[in-house]
């Protein structure tokens, strides 16, 4: 096409613009779809050009035939009452993952973690994961009951709840099983089905320590608090007291706007650090108590398989953990040159230290450039230059948290653990770009 | 050292933390209400291992089969073995030792499926479960004896319980001493605790480090497209487009821009807009493919399938041109409805097929 835009002056008809071969091309094989895009840019550079002053060699078409949006009148305000992505964006949603499941009730869809930005997910892009659908709550009947080991068991309406002092805190929330189709072999193709229930989000809310200071909870005896859900499922989880009391919040608040009903509407548990399932949604009832409730999710799920056949059960902490997001799998390098590697690290036991990059399979690492704020128990953005030559490159990133805990690489992970535990695989992700720049999940040993 | 032994071991260690740093403020007592007996009973359902919270009542294997087989087998199979909607809860493999024992012995058996059964080391688990949160579409429609009824015959299913067995708050103890995997947990790790001590850590070597780099597993490329086209799932206009991975298009390999660009989900699939094509007389000179007196709507498609073209065509439609398809003119439509004009252009310059 080069050539044809060289020519830079006016045509009789679109047709010239092609160029000779594809003619014959089209002319032997038909237009099919990758035909016909091509045609349509000829057509499309043919038209601008009868339409415009002549294009010079070296003029780009779209800054010198300016472009309709330059030449009209825009929409109006309130065209969209809530704000939409452009519709170039489409491509970046939620997905699921075809087989992971048999009912889309209880399943997953995965966060685009290979094109967002910074350290907040975009609540609609938030993860989801429902273990009886999600429900519509009126938050003028959902009311908060806290009982148990207290002096007086109490229920809050929300309109009380939002009276009370709050707090808004920047946490990440990760799924316990993220990760954890990958502890076998490669199974997925890309970021967002390797690492995407992962999210991060302002959370706005009341501290959980403020609540069972109202009701009076019992120093000595209490230990763990369970957390109940107002779904179908009422799903239930035990959490440490420990947790709760140091920076769990009873949250109504996401990212500046009330919580998505997919993410818990009205009110949600948030447990910093730990993984997901315990961040119980449409949260109704919270229960001071002094001994573990063994719930379906700590005994039959969210149990994690040792190689001698036990399961470790109430594992609750997500691990320091990163991630390369782009380049990542799935994606192709158009052109050698300056790149930026960029991914997420993050801890559930502080803030995110240190993390380096590896781009020979972890031969040899370089620290990345960390993005601020630095927020425990939240994401971390991380860049790292990189000039591509064509070469074949095998891309890690590693984290070192604030305890001085290291990320393993998946051999030392297996060595401990096995290959069938499902939760807390949060082992070093190598990405293969080959020569022609594509981009593959791998795994090495 | 027992599991709960254990267990209270940890919890023991929790015991000396904080709370809310600051004295309440002035009037937050003010705020919230006791909760009334009835209201503690409605919601406070949970049972625990000690099977504190559990209601009194009783039920027997047969009843259970019968509602089991009512309410239950459509999802998990009449013998619960079913694999189809969820995993399966028990599949007659659970041995005489295995129960003896209290160990499930052949979860460390790869080939072997793991069901409900083997995992769940607490009756309690199972009737809280299905008196909360079942059946599927109709939670809590459940009563307590119903609820001991199907728990009999989930452990009958599992060669826990004989045939004429009955389940009941007063023989629960004694029937969690006969729980398969009773003794299967494990709670020496360090992930119930933010202090927890790590038990894998990764290494600081920074150069020349001994690590193997091999790739030892990637997807086949017949799964490349198992979870659909990568290219319609990715940014198509950044320096990272998706890789083509849809089979049979030629283009597998061939992720460059423009082809990106045919293959955005930007535009939504449009369907011919007949009526308004033909209650504004355009059918009168072009049909859906070919020439007629003006050309074929497949061609002027191809030529304008881009949405920024819309207010050229608009230009076209409204006012009328010659020369862009021949000698032919196109005669001014300044009476076409705006809708439908607003339609023809949609579909116009929608790129779809």
């Amino acid at each position: 096409m080069a050539s044809d835009a060289e020519q830079g002056q006016l045509q009789p008809a679109p047709e010239s613009f092609l160029s000779k071969d594809l003619v014959e091309d089209i002319s032997r094989e038909g237009i099919n779809p990758g035909r016909r895009s091509l045609l349509q840019s000829a057509f499309a550079a043919a038209a601008a050009s009868i339409a415009a002053p002549a294009l010079m060699a070296d003029d780009d078409p779209d800054i010198v035939n300016l472009p309709t949006w330059t030449r009209s009148l825009g929409k109006p305000v309130v065209a969209n009452p809530y704000g939409q992505p452009s519709p170039y964006e489409a491509n970046i949603v939620r997905r699921q993952s075809p087989g992971l499941t048999r009912t889309d009730q209880s399943s997953v869809s995965f966060t685009p973690l290979q094109n967002l930005f910074g350290m907040i997910t975009p609540s609609g892009l938030h993860f989801e994961r429902h273990h009886q659908g999600w429900v519509d709550i009126d938050p003028r009947r959902h009311r908060l009951m806290i009982n148990g080991l207290v002096d007086t068991p109490l229920v809050f309406t929300m309109e009380e709840l939002l009276r009370m002092p709050s707090v808004s805190r920047i946490h990440f929330l990760e799924c316990g099983a993220n990760t954890g189709l990958e502890w076998g072999n490669v199974a997925v193709p890309t970021v967002q089905y390797s690492h995407g229930m992962l999210s991060a989000s302002e959370f706005t809310g009341v501290p959980v320590s403020l609540l069972l200071e109202r009701a009076g909870f019992d120093r000595k005896r209490a230990t763990v608090l369970l957390a109940e859900g107002a779904d179908g499922s009422s799903m239930t989880r035990t959490i440490n007291l420990e947790n709760a009391l140091d920076d769990a919040l009873v949250a109504y608040g996401q990212n500046g706007e009330m919580l998505r009903p997919e993410n818990g509407y009205p009110l949600r548990l948030v447990v910093p650090g730990v993984q997901g399932v315990s961040w119980v949604k449409w949260l109704r009832r919270l229960e001071v108590g002094d001994k573990p409730w063994a719930t379906k999710d700590e005994v039959a799920h969210y149990v994690d398989l040792m190689p001698d056949g036990t399961h470790r059960q109430y594992t609750s902490i997500q691990e320091a953990k990163s991630v390369i997001t782009a380049p990542s799998g799935g994606q192709k390098l158009l052109k050698q040159g300056y790149y930026d590697i960029t991914g997420l690290a993050w801890s559930g036991r502080g803030t995110v230290e240190k993390v380096e990059v590896s781009v020979d399979g972890g031969r040899n690492w370089r620290p990345a450039r960390l993005e601020g704020p630095i927020l425990p128990k939240a994401l971390t953005r991380f860049h790292c230059d990189w000039v591509w030559q064509g070469e074949e490159a095998l891309l890690q990133s590693r984290v070192t948290d604030s305890t001085g805990y290291i990320q393993p690489s998946r051999a030392q992970l297996v060595a401990v653990r096995g290959t069938r535990s499902i939760y807390h695989n949060n082992a070093i992700q190598t990405w293969q770009v080959h020569a022609d720049g594509e981009v593959h999940n791998v795994q090495l040993g | 050292m027992s599991s709960w032994v254990r267990a209270a071991a940890l919890w023991l260690c929790t015991m000396t933390m904080t709370s809310w740093a600051a004295p309440l403020p002035e009037g937050l007592a003010d705020l919230g209400r006791v909760a009334t007996e009835g209201e503690l009973a409605a919601w406070d359902i949970d049972v625990r291992p000690d099977f504190v919270g559990l209601p009194p009542g009783s039920g027997d294997v047969w009843a259970g089969e019968e509602i089991w087989l009512a309410q239950c087998a459509s999802c998990h199979g009449d013998f619960g073995d079913s694999n189809e909607i969820f995993a399966p809860l028990v599949l007659g493999n659970i041995t005489e030792e295995d129960i003896a024992t209290g160990r499930v012995a052949s979860l460390t058996d790869p080939a072997v499926t793991r069901t409900t059964l083997m995992k769940v080391p607490t009756l309690s688990t199972l009737w809280d479960y299905i008196y909360r949160a079942m059946p599927w579409n109709a939670p809590k429609s459940l009563s307590p004896d119903e609820v001991y009824a199907l728990v009999a015959y989930l452990l009958n299913l599992g060669y826990v319980v004989d045939d004429d067995f009955v389940l009941s708050d007063t023989n629960m103890v004694e029937t969690q001493a006969r729980m398969p995997n009773r003794n299967g947990m494990s709670l020496d790790h360090g992930l119930w605790s933010v202090t927890g001590a790590p038990d894998v850590s990764g290494s600081s070597c920074t150069a020349d480090c001994d690590v193997a780099v091999t790739v030892t597993s990637s997807l086949p490329a017949y799964a490349m497209n198992a979870h659909g086209n990568l290219a319609e799932q990715v940014r198509d206009w950044g320096p990272y487009p998706g890789l083509w991975t849809e089979t049979g298009t030629g283009r597998e390999t061939a992720a460059e821009p423009e082809q990106l660009a045919a293959a955005s989900a930007v535009v939504e699939a449009v369907v011919a807009p007949e009526a308004a094509l033909n209650a504004g007389g355009c059918s009168g000179c072009h049909q859906m493919a070919g020439q007629l007196v003006g050309p074929g709507f497949d061609a002027i498609r191809t030529k304008y399938a881009e949405q920024e073209r819309a207010a050229y065509l608009r230009d076209k439609i409204v006012n009328g041109g010659a020369g862009v398809w021949g000698s032919m003119p196109m005669p001014p439509m300044p009476a076409l409805e705006e809708d439908a004009l607003q339609q023809i252009l949609a579909w116009l310059t929608s790129g779809e097929e």
